[in-house]
């Protein structure tokens, strides 16, 4: 079994060979949080991982489109990517945009096959919503009325997937830009069950489904955080949009 | 040694399914000229396209595209649900009643555990038992955690643990053509599935 972790590893490595451009990871330690949305009440035990630092780039995703034809603008197979996928690019390997500005328009699929091409996965919800909760010297700011007010600011502000990244600022783990320039994909977006909103076929559950409620919620940062819940309970695996990108993350190795 | 290099290859195999469509045709001519033709086949929405694997309520392992060529009605569930999957269940059994003895063969019923690791081949055998699903007809299916969200991702199911022994899901009754496109879905519990009993008895032979 070793032999054939050390393998595939290896196989990885070489199979999905990747610029070391966007490599960097930091660690976020692991802890317990109360997300927006879960059985009431509970908090959630998030293991320490690590995560990349800067969003995936335009110029990133173009040498892994040219290392993975099939995931080109031109091959990629409607299953797994709706019309929108890389729309601004002009043809397969021309981006629109500076190199450095987080990649958009790509599906679910793309973005997970790309980390996992990488040796990584997409972070869980769980993960991106934690390492998310921190601003410049806290892990925790969502009590804070200015870093509410930014993330909410930020949402009000048009077109912000062109600005390169590392342009926000470098949080308490030192990652950059998980507010600021583009909404980020997750592993397990599709768990985000909320009716009314969302697709009406879902099994109801009181405990579970706090929408309406957060909806009315006084606290800025629910509004924030159902904003994104929202948006992820919105979207299928095909769908791609010009405010979402995504990065990567991993377990961390005993 | 040779063990090792056994596992570089089921390694290579597996990395070369994962990423790189290249190295997959490469091997799969070299293993099998008409499994290549059958390959190219398979349409941009097919959903043979996906490379998961699959264990059956028999202990098989399977690739959805050796479902190919039959009409498919797909439910995920899982077996310690006490609400809403034995309903799912029962309207998977009452659509099965409509369609007529000679369009029966050429349809498959399929259900995808969203419950990987309660749902092993022998709970999935005695939940076939128990609900007299023992016919061939009926498939029951359980991948890894990943196959399983990712193929949920395809359905549009959304679906959450929310304790140890529950989930919380989307009732949704999906139905595939011979090719593995999706034909037509049927939301929600216990709702009039004559739209969803004609789709299937319109695409099957």
């Amino acid at each position: 079994m070793k032999y054939y972790s050390t393998a595939l590893f290896l196989l990885l490595s070489l199979f999905c060979k990747l610029s070391a451009q966007n490599d960097k990871m930091a660690m976020v330690e692991g802890g317990v949080y109360l997300p927006l949305y879960g059985a009431e009440g509970k908090t959630v035990k998030v293991e320490p991982f690590l995560m990349d630092v800067h969003p995936v780039t335009n110029a990133d995703y173009l040498k892994f489109v040219q290392e993975n034809p099939k995931w080109k603008k031109s091959n990629v197979k409607s299953l797994f990517a709706d019309k929108s996928y890389l729309s601004k690019w002009t043809d397969d390997t021309t981006f629109t945009g500076l190199k450095d500005a987080p990649v958009n328009n790509v599906s679910w699929f793309a973005a997970k096959n790309y980390c996992e091409c990488q040796g990584k996965r997409l972070p869980t919800m769980d993960e991106w919503e934690y390492a998310a909760m921190a601003n410049e010297n806290v892990p925790d700011a969502r009590k804070i009325k200015a870093y509410n007010q930014y993330i909410l600011n930020w949402y009000e502000t048009p077109k912000t997937f062109n600005q390169p990244v590392g342009s926000t600022f470098k949080n308490y783990y030192g990652i950059y830009d998980l507010h600021g320039l583009v909404w980020e994909w997750t592993q397990d977006f599709n768990t985000v069950l909320i009716s009314g909103e969302s697709r009406k076929d879902v099994d109801k559950d009181a405990n579970l489904f706090c929408g309406s409620a957060a909806i009315g919620a006084s606290d800025l940062m629910n509004y924030a955080a159902f904003m994104r819940y929202a948006f992820r309970g919105s979207m299928k695996a095909r769908y791609s949009s010009q405010n979402l990108g995504f990065r990567c993350a991993k377990d961390i190795e005993n | 040694m040779i063990n090792k290099l056994k596992y570089i290859f089921i390694a290579a195999s597996l990395v070369a399914i994962s990423c790189n469509n290249t190295a997959k045709d490469t091997e799969a001519t070299a293993e099998n000229a008409t499994e290549q033709a059958t390959d190219n086949a398979i349409s941009d929405m097919s959903i043979y396209n996906l490379p998961s694997n699959w264990t059956t309520q028999d202990g098989n392992e399977i690739e959805l595209k050796e479902l190919k060529g039959k009409v498919l009605a797909m439910v995920m569930i899982y077996t310690s649900c006490q609400a809403a999957c034995p309903r799912l269940v029962a309207d998977m059994r009452n659509i099965e009643k409509q369609i007529p003895e000679d369009k029966i063969d050429d349809v498959q019923f399929v259900f995808v555990s969203i419950d990987p690791k309660t749902d092993t081949p022998e709970r999935l055998t005695e939940f076939a038992l128990e609900n007299k699903m023992e016919d061939d007809k009926w498939l029951f299916l359980r991948g890894t955690e990943d196959d399983t969200r990712e193929f949920a991702a395809v359905l549009a199911v959304n679906y959450k643990k929310i304790s140890p022994m529950d989930f919380s899901h989307s009732n949704i009754i999906s139905v595939f053509n011979q090719a593995g496109e999706l034909a037509h879905q049927q939301e929600g519990l216990g709702v009039d599935n004559k739209e969803t009993v004609q789709a299937i008895i319109d695409l099957a032979k």
